[in-house]
Parts: structure tokens; C-alpha cells; sequence
């Protein structure tokens, strides 16, 4: 079973009349090779085919290289390069502004994972409706290749430096914390990051999806845990993840022994297809088992690790207005002559 | 039987010889946590409800129960509402204070006090009157946990009668206070009953002190600068509210809920026109506020010192990047542990620059709490205006402490959502460019996120005019220079000084925020004491006025009056002025973390003017001698 690709008369656009090309940001000044790159185009991709309005985007990010990359897609949406770690806080301060806003935020294992831990331990709690992509290279892309604290115990940076700290599994943490949607992929697999992305999209609440995404310039070599070939290598993936949308009347024939259809908040359906004996996405105290062994073994587990498609995001909680805050006209926030005479006269 | 009665039924006090009339300090010492707050509020309720100006100051501790904390309560008939250093009646209720603020009394001062304290034997100049409140409070309350709580309220009863304070009207300052909660108003109010008894039957009254209504507060409300400032934020239609607690900001935002879920609820669907959250530290409490600043809410924060040390990064990318958010610094003393619940002047420099690069901030310096409620209304005005983070510089004497002020008016500007590109706007000027300077104002327009207008990528430094990412030399030289722009027009957007010229005066005196109150009685002083007669420029936002450049032009020494060590106004303004001017400016300056009071600004610039003060904080003799200082 495959993704599936929409259908639409007019060749090469998606279901809103646009083609790949709107969905294009600037070129990317990126390393070619690298990791995030091929993140950029699985983004492009994913909107494209879930019929996305770049309009309704905001695109957010902290610094890094990975965190440059927003610039490299979706150009017509806007996006806002925040600080470094500190992308949770403006991306939850837009969506309190605009809770229509549909919030793609892309960041850095150094700027999630170190100077943004608190942010990000945060963003997980309150199950902001944003898809949070860490491209993760275990190291500093931008300062040029010191360890991060996803790098792997006893990895070894080019100059023969060994890490001696264990890393932070993000994926562990946030399940931990209370993403309702956690995935790990890697770069280097179009078809599984596709249809994650996809599923995320389509998710509401927070989405955190860490990428295995190689530095080809500074953490590439014999010796790094984040090289391509070491990634290919030990990626082991759970489950073959394949994705529906709401707008395809597509009927999928599957084993439910095997196959576990989840129903997503907009309707789509994601299937995951169990390579895995029992693996159970919907099991939060599974997803950490699983999590911790793969790590034992110097494997990464990939696919969706834990979701659950239903529980209330932060925004729902806010009893908010169903029109943007940030449009409401003068009339509906500045309260009446009477309210403030009212006011006056308690404090006589 | 209601306590006002008693006043009507008991013969009227014997007549005080030579009596001080609504003019003196009381000050409570206490222990925080027992309640002491309420019996405080009422007592300065009912002076305000007779008619005299009057002013509430809370000294208290970082805790929250059990070290000491002291109350003053200065009456004053000429309206003087800055704190006053001598004490003339003090309630000593707390037995590990009341040694030493016997010992610090001026001679003739009246001490009310906790019987078992035994201070009558402490001094013999001044006039004791023991009370014995464990007694007295086990005849009113049965229960054993409340007494505590109510214990206090008795002192309210001993001062209504020995200052004749109108008791119809503290019976009403507590009803107030207590809201509704009868059985609660009953307790407290038998409380009063009893002290205004036992003062009745047991102490003969041997003081000066006197309360007689007046006329002067007729129309006037009693209220914090915090929440004031939450009441402009509100009728400012605020709708994003990101902030993390710290004293003695932490009653802005606290309040500003408060009204918002009574007043900002969508009337038919009951839903909120706003969001409030609690971030995780200062740094996301910005974050949240740019960013939802950014997608076209009206955001605020609000902090002390310490969290505007964390605001650093983000408040350069918010100026760089030219995003509107309001931030309310309520100041503070210093970092960490020590003094938070002192106040200081101590922000205003590193505010101005706060962050990396060449950065300036808009400042706002309200003085009372009017401005609080005004300043608040127009930050949100210009942060919108110039795209900008906007600091409103309040400070925990104006944000924590109750005053006196004019009602407030309804605001009668529309909102003023500033530049924000519409379908109009880009038919006119072609293409949009962010940050193009279209109208030669420095100030270019901006799209928001979901309003179906040409997106951009908001960043840092590094853009071009047409927001693309840059990092040539020239690029990055035009924006700081159109941003240096923006903030000259800004100059004259700002609220407008203060200013009182006196064709007579010999100096100036410049001062901001809450030091104005210890201005204008100083000023009084220097003319009565020393016939100096003075003009007066308050500051009242950054950048300044040029109106500041002619008011330092007329006078040869200029006083800059504020409340921390470094001179810190003074210092930006000297970056502002030629030099020959900011050699004019000297200082005043008082940093113990009191609020500053008038008799310190008058004892030193009487100094600096070459009067020979003889005992600084005393009234004494001033001896002018020739004319003028040294120096220049
Ligand atoms: C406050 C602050 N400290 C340090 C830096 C320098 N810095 C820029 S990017 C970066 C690390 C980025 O690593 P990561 O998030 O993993 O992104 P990558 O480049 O590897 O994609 C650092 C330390 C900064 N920009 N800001
Ligand atoms: S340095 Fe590494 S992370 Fe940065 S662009 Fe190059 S390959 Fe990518
Ligand atoms: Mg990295």
C-alpha cells in the first residue's frame, strides 16, 4: 500500500488549483547534501498534495541551518526566523492571535535539544496545534560541528572527540511531556517522512516529528551515529505508515491483525502496517519501551510512535472567540462608557 | 448595634490644645500574613471617605508569612502624597520591631501598642497608649484561628477614637472592603466597636493628633498603579496576555484577568475576546507576545528587573524586526534575593538599550496612577504606530501602593492600529516592501499572517527593504539608519512632557515617575525655607521631547531628581543634549529602596545651591550664602 497521490482534472495541481511550484520557497543556501534539504522538499510535497493554503500558513523557526530552511519553501506564506531555541513561544503567541493559523515550525536537535529545552518541554505540555520538525544532526550545523545533545554516547565528532553524555531522546521526551502526535523519520526515506508529514498536517495538537537529517559537511564520517550510511543503516522502522486524506474516497482494504487504521482529527485515516509484532501506536507506555530498547541496541525507531488523535489542544482550552483575536474591531475589545463608570465607582 | 452609632452616643472628645490637623504620618508595624492588610486599607478608606487627602505605603518583606511590615498612612491637608520620613503615630503590634521603631521616633510621637510589649518605659518623650488586644479580641471571637485575623481590626477602633475619625465612615470603608460577606463585616465590625470602646473608656487622650473632614477628595478614587495599568490595558482591547510572576508586577496581571472575565466576554456566545497564559519564564513571555504581536494582536507583558534582564535577546529582535508588544516593567531593586518588595528607579538604562546592536526603545514613565490607566492605552497606540516593543516604566511604589486619584476617563481617541497593509495601501505604493520607508516617516507597513495580503519572512537583522534575507554592508546600513528614522519620528508621537516655568526661578528641577510626588512638595519646602524659587520639566516618555533641550537652556544648574545610584537619566539624557548643557545637569539621587521623599531632594540640592544645611532630614535654619556654586 502506497500514499496516495491526489487527483485533480487539470494535471499537476493540487486540490485548491495550485501546483508544486507555488508551494516553492526561495533557493536553498544549504549544503548540498544535506540532511534538510530533502526535509524542505518532503514539506513542499506534503502541503502540496494536502492542498494547503500557503495563506493560512506561518512558517516558524529558531536558528540554526535547519531553522534557515523555512525561506526554501512554501515562499508565499509568511514566516518568522525567531531566536535561538526560543521558536515554541512566538509560534504560540501567533496561534493566540490567530487560532485559524496553520503553524509549520522547523528547528534545529542544538536549538530544540540544548539552548531551547525549556521552550520545547513546554510546547510539548500544551499540546499546541503546530508541527514541530526537529532536523536532527546530532551536532551544530551552523558553528560549525560541535556536538549536540542528541549526539550518541561515544560518537565522534571529525577531529576525533568522543561524546561521552548520553543524548536526549526527543521523541521519549515528548511523549513523555503530552504530544499527542510523535514520529522519527529520516531524510533519506521519501515515502515514510511523506506520509508522516501528511499525518501531521492533518493533526490537531502538537505534532513533534524528529528527522534524522545528516550534516554531510560536518558530521558525516566513520565514527558519527548521524552519518548517512550509519542512519540507513540502523533505521528500524515499526511500521510501514501509509496515509489517506479526508478528500480521497479511496477504500483500503487492510488486515486488522496487521494494520491499525487511525482515525485524524480532519477525517483522514493513517494506517500503520506492523512490522513489528505488536506494536501499538496509540500506547503511550509501549512508545517508551519501544523507544528505550531501539536506542539499546544503536538503532533508531522509526515511524509514528505514539499518537492520540482526539484530546483537547491548548487553543480549545482557551474558550476563545471563533474569530481571530487578532481581528476583532475595536467595538468587540474595548469595553462600553458604562463598564468603566461602573469600575470607577467600586473604588470610591 | 452599628459601630456608627457609638460616635453619635458618646460625648464628644475633650478639646485638644494646639492640635495637628490631618497633616502627620501613622505607621503600622505588624507581622505579614495577619491580616494586618485589611485593618490598613480601612483605616485609610475612611480618612479618604472624610474628605483628606491621604496616601497608603506598604513596606513589606519577601515572604509570605511571619517577618515584619510596616503600613504608613500619611494624612496630609495640603495634598502632599510622597512618602514622609518622620513617623508621627505609630501601632506597634509586632514585638520584634517595636524596640527599634520606638527607638526611631521623633520626640512628641504617639505609640499605640500591643500591651504585653511593655514599650511605656522605652522613652520618656513621647506618649504611650497600651491596648490589650489578646483580651479584648477573646471577648469579640470565640474561635481561636480568626482571632488572628480580626485582631487587628481593633487598632482601627482605638485610632477612630483617638483621632476622631468619623466612625460612619470607617463603618462604610470596611463594607467596602470586606464586599459581601456579612458574616465576615459583622466579626470585623465588632472588632471596631471594641477598640473604639476601650479607647473611649480606658485612655485619656494626651496627643495633638486630629482628623476633621474636609472637602478635598470629593469625586477621587483610592487605587494601585498595577491596577490601573491592567484598566488601561483592558480599554486598550488587549487580547493576548503572556507573563510570569514576579512581585511587584504580578497584581497587573493578576488584576487585568479579573476584569477581562468580567468585561471581555463576548456578551452572547460568553466566550473569550481575549487569551491569557502563563508562560514558563520572562524570555517566552516576550516570545509570545512578539509573536502574537506579529500575527496582529494587541500583546502585552508584564515584569520587573530581573525579567527584563531575560527579555534581552528578544526585545532587539522585536525592535529589529519591528514587532508591536507592550511590556510593563513595574521596577524593583536589584537581582535575585534581598529586596523585591523594595522600589527603585533602576531600569531606565538598560531598558533603553536592552538587547545587542544598536537598539533603542520607546519608554513611557507614568507618575500616578491616572498615567498608569492613560500610558497603558497609548503604549498599546504606539507600539502599534512604530511597530515596536513599547516599555511602560512603572515602578513598585506606583504598581503595589493604594492612591489617590481623579476618576478615570473613558478613552476618547479611536485605537490606532497603525500601518497595516491593505488592498488600498498597495494599489497606492505598487509593491509591497516591508521595510521600505514609503512615507519618508522611517515607519513602513506591515502584512499579517491570514489577512490575504503579500506575506514576508520576518527576521532579525539580516533583511533588505523588500524583506529578503541580507547580509550586504549597505543593506544593513539603510535599515539601522531608516530604524534611527522611525525613532525620530517616534520623538514627537510621545506624550508630552510636564512643564511649570517660573519667571522667577533660579534652577530647574527635572524629575520622572513616581519622584514627582516628593517634587512638588519640595519645591514648597525650597521656596519656604530658602525663598528658591524653581521651574519644573517631568519627563514623561524616552525618547525625549526637544521641549527638554530649551528647558535646560534657561537655567544654569538643573536638577535631575530620580530613584537609583548611577544617575541614570541624567546619563541618557547627556547622549541626547550638547555638552555644554549636560554639564548644566546634576543630580538628586535616592536609591535605599524607599520611595524617595521630599525632604532628601530638599536637604541636597539646598546643599548643591551652597545652603548650609545643619542636620539633613531636620528642619533647621538654612544659611544662604553668596550666591551661587562653584565650578561649572
Ligand atoms: C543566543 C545564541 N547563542 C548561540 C548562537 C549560535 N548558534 C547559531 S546556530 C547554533 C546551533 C545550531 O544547531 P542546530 O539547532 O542543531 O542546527 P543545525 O545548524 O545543526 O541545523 C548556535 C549555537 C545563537 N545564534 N544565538
Ligand atoms: S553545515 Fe551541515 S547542517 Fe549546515 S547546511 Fe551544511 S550540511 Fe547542512
Ligand atoms: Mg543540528
Amino acid at each position: 500500500m502506497a500514499t496516495v497521490t491526489p487527483s485533480n482534472p487539470r494535471r499537476n495541481v493540487n486540490r485548491i488549483g495550485l501546483d508544486t511550484k507555488q508551494y516553492r520557497g526561495t533557493k536553498t543556501t544549504l549544503c548540498a547534501g544535506c540532511g534538510h534539504n530533502a526535509i524542505s522538499e518532503r514539506i513542499i510535497g506534503a502541503c502540496y498534495e494536502m492542498g494547503i493554503d500557503p495563506g493560512r500558513v506561518i512558517k516558524l523557526s529558531g536558528i540554526g541551518c535547519s531553522s534557515k530552511s523555512p525561506a526554501y519553501f512554501l515562499g508565499s506564506a509568511h514566516g518568522f526566523n525567531a531566536v535561538h531555541g526560543r521558536m515554541p513561544s512566538v509560534g504560540t503567541g501567533a496561534l493566540l492571535a490567530n487560532s485559524k493559523l496553520i503553524a509549520i515550525g522547523v528547528s534545529g536537535d542544538g536549538d530544540t535539544g540544548a539552548i531551547g529545552i525549556g521552550q520545547f518541554v513546554h510546547l510539548m505540555r500544551r499540546n499546541l496545534p503546530i508541527v514541530y520538525i526537529i532536523e536532527d544532526n546530532g551536532c551544530y550545523g551552523l558553528t560549525k560541528g560541535q556536538f549536540s545533545p542528541t549526539a550518541d554516547l561515544g560518537s565522534t565528532l571529525k577531529t576525533g572527540v568522543v561524546n561521552d553524555l548520553p543524548p536526549i531522546d526527543t521523541c521519549a521526551l515528548a511523549v513523555e511531556l503530552g504530544a499527542t502526535f510523535v514520529a522519527r523519520s529520516f531524510s533519506g526515506d521519501k515515502k515514510q517522512l511523506m506520509a508522516i508529514l501528511k499525518a501531521a498536517l492533518s493533526h490537531r495538537g502538537t505534532a513533534m516529528v524528529d528527522v534524522l537529517s545528516p550534516c554531510v559537511t560536518f558530521n558525516d564520517h566513520e565514527g558519527s551515529t548521524k552519518s548517512y550510511s550509519h542512519v540507513k543503516e540502523h533505521d528500524d522502522p515499526l511500521e510501514e505508515v501509509s496515509f489517506v486524506p479526508f478528500f480521497e474516497d479511496i477504500a483500503v482494504d487492510y488486515e486488522p491483525g496487521t494494520t491499525q487504521a487511525v482515525p485524524m482529527h480532519d477525517g483522514s485515516t493513517l494506517y500503520l502496517t506492523k512490522l513489528d509484532e505488536q506494536y501499538d501506536a496509540l500506547d503511550k507506555i509501549q512508545a517508551l519501551r519501544v523507544l528505550n530498547e531501539t536506542r539499546r541496541r544503536g538503532e533508531f525507531a522509526t515511524g509514528v510512535i505514539y499518537v492520540e488523535p482526539d484530546r483537547d489542544d491548548f487553543l480549545a482550552m482557551l474558550n476563545l472567540v471563533d474569530e481571530p483575536l487578532a481581528q476583532l474591531p475595536q467595538s468587540r475589545v474595548r469595553p462600553q462608557r458604562a463598564a468603566l463608570n461602573e469600575i470607577m465607582e467600586s473604588l470610591r | 448595634m452599628a459601630v456608627s452609632d457609638i460616635a453619635l452616643q458618646d460625648a464628644p472628645l475633650a478639646d485638644v490644645t494646639d492640635p495637628v490637623v490631618n497633616d502627620f504620618s501613622i505607621r503600622v508595624a505588624t507581622v505579614n500574613g495577619s491580616g494586618s492588610q485589611t485593618a490598613n486599607l480601612v483605616l485609610l478608606r475612611s480618612i479618604f471617605r472624610m474628605g483628606i487627602p491621604v496616601s497608603g505605603k506598604n513596606l513589606f518583606p519577601s515572604n509570605i508569612a511571619g517577618l515584619p511590615t510596616w503600613f504608613t498612612i500619611r494624612a496630609s491637608k495640603d495634598g502632599y502624597i510622597a512618602r514622609k520620613p518622620g513617623i508621627d503615630l505609630l501601632v506597634s503590634m509586632n514585638a520584634e520591631t517595636a524596640r527599634e521603631d520606638v527607638l526611631s521616633l521623633d520626640s512628641d510621637a504617639v505609640v499605640v501598642y500591643d500591651a504585653p510589649l511593655n514599650l511605656d518605659g522605652l522613652r520618656d518623650d513621647l506618649v504611650f497608649y497600651p491596648v490589650p488586644f489578646d483580651k479584648l479580641v477573646a471577648e469579640i471571637c470565640r474561635d481561636a484561628k480568626l482571632r488572628r485575623l480580626v485582631r487587628n481590626m481593633i487598632y482601627d477602633g482605638v485610632l477612630a477614637n483617638l483621632l476622631q475619625i468619623d466612625m460612619q465612615q470607617m463603618d462604610a470603608a470596611l463594607e467596602k472592603q470586606l464586599g459581601r460577606k456579612p458574616k465576615a463585616v459583622a466579626l470585623n465590625r465588632g472588632a471596631l466597636e471594641i477598640g473604639y470602646r476601650y479607647a473611649a473608656e480606658h485612655l485619656e487622650k494626651r496627643d495633638r493628633l486630629v482628623l476633621a473632614p474636609m472637602k478635598k477628595t470629593k469625586g477621587l478614587i483610592l487605587v494601585e498603579g498595577n491596577a490601573a495599568a491592567a484598566l488601561g490595558a483592558m480599554m486598550a482591547g488587549v487580547t493576548v496576555v503572556t507573563w510570569y510572576p514576579i512581585t511587584p508586577s504580578s497584581s497587573l496581571c493578576e488584576t487585568l484577568i479579573d476584569y477581562l472575565q468580567k468585561y471581555r466576554l463576548d456578551p452572547e456566545t460568553g466566550k473569550a475576546t481575549f487569551a491569557v497564559v502563563q508562560a514558563e519564564d520572562e524570555i517566552a513571555a516576550l516570545g509570545m507576545a512578539l509573536g502574537a504581536g506579529w500575527a496582529g494582536a494587541r500583546s502585552m507583558t508584564s515584569t520587573s528587573g530581573p525579567g527584563v534582564s531575560l527579555m534581552g535577546e528578544f526585545s532587539g529582535l522585536g525592535y529589529y524586526a519591528e514587532v508591536p508588544a507592550v511590556i510593563f516593567d513595574v521596577q524593583r531593586v536589584g537581582p535575585s534575593t534581598g529586596l523585591p518588595t523594595r522600589t527603585a528607579q533602576g531600569d531606565v538604562l538598560t531598558t533603553a538599550f536592552l538587547s545587542h546592536g544598536d537598539t533603542r526603545h520607546l519608554m513611557l514613565f507614568p507618575a500616578s496612577v491616572e498615567e498608569c490607566y492613560t500610558m497603558a492605552i497609548e503604549a498599546f497606540d504606539l507600539a502599534e504606530r512604530f511597530q515596536t516593543p513599547v516599555f511602560v516604566m512603572s515602578d513598585l511604589d506606583l504598581g503595589m501602593n493604594t492612591w489617590m486619584s481623579k476618576a478615570f476617563n473613558y478613552p476618547k481617541k479611536p485605537l490606532d492600529r497603525g500601518k497595516v497593509l491593505d488592498q488600498e495601501t498597495l494599489d497606492r505604493i505598487g509593491r509591497f516592501g516591508r521595510y521600505r520607508d514609503v512615507d519618508g516617516d522611517g515607519i513602513p507597513y506591515r502584512s499579517i499572517p491570514g489577512a490575504d495580503m503579500p506575506a514576508f519572512f520576518c527576521r532579525g537583522s539580516g533583511h533588505n527593504e523588500w524583506a529578503q534575507y541580507s547580509e550586504r554592508p549597505d543593506d544593513y546600513q539603510a535599515n539601522v539608519d531608516r530604524l534611527a528614522r522611525k525613532f525620530e519620528t517616534a520623538r514627537n508621537w510621545m506624550p508630552e512632557p510636564v512643564v511649570e516655568i517660573n519667571r522667577k526661578a533660579s534652577i530647574g528641577i527635572i524629575a520622572y515617575g513616581t519622584t514627582h510626588w516628593a517634587i512638588v512638595e519640595s519645591r514648597d519646602q525650597l521656596l519656604a525655607e530658602a525663598d528658591l524659587q524653581t521651574s519644573y520639566y517631568r519627563v514623561c516618555a524616552y525618547p525625549f521631547r526637544d521641549a527638554l533641550v530649551s528647558f535646560i537652556e534657561r537655567y544654569d544648574r538643573v536638577y535631575v531628581v530620580e530613584q537609583n545610584r548611577d544617575a541614570q537619566m541624567l546619563s541618557l539624557m547627556k547622549l541626547d543634549v550638547r555638552p555644554e548643557l549636560a554639564n548644566r545637569l546634576r543630580s538628586v539621587l535616592h536609591y535605599s529602596g524607599d520611595p524617595i521623599d521630599a525632604r532628601t531632594v530638599t536637604d541636597s540640592i539646598l546643599i548643591q545651591e551652597g545652603y548650609r544645611v545643619e542636620k539633613a532630614g531636620a528642619q533647621t535654619t538654612r544659611l544662604p550664602h553668596s550666591a551661587g556654586v562653584g565650578g561649572e
